[in-house]
């Protein structure tokens, strides 16, 4: 799972019958320290979150599974809102020992 | 899921038999402002895409979730047809 911000949606009339009747939402990838990382990607949505919400989310073919038993076309999907986020030590010593 | 423009046709008379009646699209990924990115990438279209249309896709094994692709070699496919944007 990946944390990640929603920056937008979009609409799609014509789509393929597993998608009907889910939101899509554009998120943009954060660090743990909340700043944007890697590119903007399209979002399937089970939680409801809005515009602005620090979210996280999975990629891959468990993305699907917050539908079940509809298999939705979809390769990543928004499965939480995130309330906080605590980290124990700067990203920077991640890799310093401990 | 990526943000694409369609920019062409692939044509494939030798394929594996369950391609068979597929229509297969030629991707640029764009931004969602609009702007190309790089690459390519080859999907097959569950919607009915065109040219110049921009378009949603999805990648890995879950392009074979899509209706219209079950068992077959997939490994994108459009599934969505944007009509507009909206960046908060």
């Amino acid at each position: 799972m990946f944390l990640g911000q929603v920056v937008g949606c979009l609409w799609c009339t014509v789509k393929n019958p597993g998608l009907t009747g889910l939101r899509l939402l554009l998120v943009q990838p954060l660090t743990p320290e909340l700043r944007n990382t890697g590119k903007r990607l399209v979002c399937t949505d089970c939680t409801g979150a809005g515009a602005g919400e620090v979210v996280y989310w999975v990629r891959s073919k468990e993305a699907a599974a917050p539908f079940l038993p509809v298999e939705a076309p979809t390769d990543a999907t928004v499965v939480g809102i995130v309330d906080s986020v605590r980290l124990n030590r700067p990203a920077s010593l991640e890799n310093a020992p401990c | 899921m990526i943000l694409a423009r369609v920019v062409g046709t692939v044509v494939a008379t030798r394929k594996d038999p369950r391609l068979e009646g597929k229509k297969l699209l030629i991707l640029k990924p764009v931004t969602p402002e609009g702007k190309d990115e790089a690459g390519y990438v080859v999907a097959v279209d569950t919607v009915g895409a065109g040219c110049r249309e921009r378009v949603v896709a999805v990648a890995g094994s879950s392009a074979r979730m899509a209706e219209g692709c079950k068992d077959t070699p997939v490994d994108t496919a459009i599934v969505g047809i944007v009509d507009e944007v909206r960046l908060d």
